[in-house]
């Protein structure tokens, strides 16, 4: 990760006159979260190496209200969710994609009847409209013939249906695509969801992101692949309270691509 | 003396027919007390999900035991139900099987009523020994304590005594046509009471009329009973599936509603040249602001209130839950089932009183503690796995909303969460200025 690359911003576009061909909504989890970090800048040199013109809000993002409104507090998620269309429509944003599940749903479902209209797609989609284009190479590299088993997030999978493209773009890489039981529709949270990543769990016999870690590890991969940074989170420590860091690793699909093409 | 049947008859009918009216009018008298939601929407793709969710149960096969069994008794019922629209007629007008001029027709008809039968009872006691031999987990959870587990058993005896009354009637009704008895004409064909007849071989025919009457008799009644016990128990999905599959949120499962009078009140915030005395919502009555989320039945909107009612307890949901699966106190089935106690208790409490008088009580707190509301991850396995289409998760998000905006009760870590937001943009305490720092480390 010695070289970086240009992240231009839509304040910069727009001090140019251009618009960028999408704008990446990086999420609070990704500029914030060190882990998530990663996954943003695995994202960011896939859309550099596929020439997308793209831009990021940068300093005029803000919480998409996700968290807020899961806990309840309506009041804080359209003060969050105004302010953000504000700014978007103000550069005339048309489409927006999101490494995070829960942006991306908040974003594509819950802003249109706020005055915020765009086409949004998580990046595993745009990734595959990349790949669909020609205009993204993926290809085996390393990961070739490796164990691997997709996590589908909630807020993907059942909450948008989205379930075929994080999963075409690992079949891409030539790995072994394995399913876990509950998986798909029937997919079990990680443990995350609906603000409970910021909060203890409440009283129980076990930890859900253990559970889940658990039908990863009965099939046994080498990588667990998320699309989500919550997921990767909970995931990545479900895999060290069961002491198996050293054999299974939890990546998301955008490293794993990135990763594959050493970039 | 001779029309004393009939007229029994028809006011058993006229009797059970309109104390089950009465009470399903209460039923939607019931579930008119929740608010308002826009659902005469795109009628086209909902009576497609009601065809395909309910007629067609696509969604019972996920579980394909208990689906396919399931699919056998819902048959079983429905066709066999044509043979009460004969029975009805015969007991108004005192006839005898008055569809037998049918001839081959009537014979397929009687035959397969027969062989559904029999699947309806195997069914039927397959259910059973599921619950109460095998004792499948999610029949055991905690809520399922006292009421609900006799209700579910009680409804399979139910459905093995009918069945095996239609039998008995047909086994003696054969025996009294080889006997050439008065009415009694040859019509019907008898696949499976055929085996059951020779047992009532060697009878009188005084014995065996005895025994066909009262079948047939406790048959019908035990039909009309049956009927009736639904207003007091957890089945009445058998009817509540359909509209409740058509009125079923359209949009994708993860999209929660934006809480309009919220709406209104952060334009007025972020608007400069707003009138600040102006009243957020045209419609509301002066002084009295809106409740936020809900505390009670009243606060949830009629579709969450006709899931209730329509919830039969099969705990898919529950079983499927995150939070349940480990150990938490959270069900999303309790959820339902609270809300429908709770509905029903201020129904009984309208009914008792010309009007709803306050009784101490609300859903919150006294059914649903808010350990179980916070326990939930929101995502949506139970919306997915429910066969007809409810959602607990509407109902664990409304009332969330009452604790965080009406009650300031959220988790503290929630809180700290929630002023982080406001403060700085983001769910942690980190500077928004700080928010492109990862492209330059």
């Amino acid at each position: 990760m010695s070289e970086t690359v240009k992240v231009p911003t839509m304040a910069e576009y727009m001090a140019e006159g251009k618009k960028p061909e999408v704008l990446f909504w990086v999420g609070c989890a990704g500029s914030f979260d060190d882990r998530a970090k990663k996954i943003t800048k695995a994202f960011v040199k896939l859309l550099h190496n596929a020439n997308v013109d793209f831009a990021v809000l940068g300093t005029e993002e803000s919480c998409t209200g996700d968290p807020a409104k899961r806990a309840g507090n309506e009041f804080l998620f359209q003060m969050q969710a105004v302010t953000n269309i504000e700014v978007m429509n103000a550069y005339e944003i048309k489409k927006v994609v999101t490494a995070c599940p829960h942006c991306f749903n908040t974003l594509k479902n819950e802003y249109p009847a706020l005055g915020g209209d765009y086409e949004v797609m998580h990046h595993t989609q745009f990734l595959k409209s990349l790949l669909d284009e020609g205009r993204l190479k993926v290809e085996g590299g390393k990961f070739k013939g490796k164990r691997i088993t997709f996590h589908d997030p909630c807020y993907l999978g059942r909450a948008n249906n989205v379930y075929e493209a994080p999963r075409d773009l690992l079949r891409k890489l030539e790995v072994e695509l394995i399913e876990m039981k509950r998986c798909k529709k029937n997919g079990l949270c990680c443990g995350a969801g609906g603000a409970q990543m910021f909060k203890e769990p409440e009283p129980g016999n076990k930890d859900i992101n253990v559970e889940r870690t658990e039908d990863a590890l009965e099939i046994k991969p080498d990588i667990i692949a998320a699309g989500c940074p919550f997921c990767n989170t909970m995931m990545t420590d479900g895999v060290k309270s069961k002491e198996k860091e050293d054999s299974v690793q939890v990546l998301d699909v955008a490293e794993l691509i990135a990763n594959a093409q050493d970039l | 003396m001779q029309y004393i049947p009939n007229i029994l008859f028809i006011l058993a009918l006229a009797g059970g027919v309109g104390y089950f009216i009465k009470n399903i009018r209460k039923v939607i008298r019931n579930i008119r007390l929740g608010k308002d939601v826009e659902r005469s929407d795109n009628k086209g793709e909902r009576f497609k999900n009601m065809a395909r969710i309910a007629l067609g149960q696509s969604k019972m096969v996920r579980r394909p035991v208990a689906g396919i069994l399931h699919i056998v008794v819902y048959i079983g019922f429905i066709i066999i139900n044509i043979e009460v629209l004969e029975i009805i007629i015969d007991g108004v007008f005192g006839t005898h099987r008055i569809f037998a001029f049918l001839g081959g027709l009537y014979d397929f008809l009687i035959g397969s009523f027969e062989i559904l039968a029999l699947l309806v009872l195997i069914g039927v006691i397959v259910f059973w020994i599921r619950r109460n031999v095998i004792k499948l987990k999610r029949f055991w959870n905690p809520e399922m304590k006292g009421w609900p587990k006799n209700d579910g058993n009680l409804i399979l005896y139910f459905e093995m005594v009918l069945m095996t009354l239609f039998l008995v009637m047909n086994a003696t009704d054969l025996q009294l046509q080889a006997l050439g008895a008065d009415h009694y004409i040859k019509a019907g064909s008898y696949p499976i009471s055929q085996y059951i007849s020779p047992l009532f071989n060697g009878m009188s025919e005084t014995s065996l009329l005895i025994i066909e009457r009262t079948s047939w008799w406790l048959h019908i009644l035990g039909i009309l009973v049956f009927l009736n016990y639904l207003y007091f128990s957890k089945h009445l999905h058998i009817m509540l599936a359909f509209p409740n599959t058509y009125y079923g949120d359209l949009n994708p499962k993860g999209e929660l509603d934006n809480l309009k009078a919220v709406t209104n009140e952060v334009k007025m915030m972020m608007d400069p040249d707003a009138d600040p005395f102006a009243t957020p919502d045209g419609n509301q009555e002066e002084g009295e602001p809106e409740k936020f989320g809900a505390s009670d039945v009243m606060d949830l909107n009629w579709v969450q209130l006709l899931n209730s009612y329509t919830c039969t307890e099969c705990g898919r949901c529950t079983s499927e839950c995150p939070a349940s699966q480990t150990g938490k106190k959270l069900s999303p089935r309790k959820i339902m089932m609270d809300t429908r106690d709770r509905l029903k208790e201020v129904g009984d409490n309208i009914d008792k009183n010309g009007s709803f008088i306050e009784d101490g009580k609300q859903l919150l707190n006294d059914y649903i503690t808010p350990e179980e509301l916070w326990a939930c991850t929101s995502c949506n396995a139970c919306v997915e796995a429910c066969p007809v289409s409810i959602s607990p998760l509407s109902i664990i998000i409304d009332m969330r909303r009452y604790l965080v905006m009406e009650q300031s009760a959220a988790p503290s870590d929630l809180n700290n969460m929630m002023s982080n937001i406001e403060n700085n943009g983001a769910p942690w305490p980190f500077n928004q200025m700080d928010r492109l720092n990862w492209n330059n480390e």
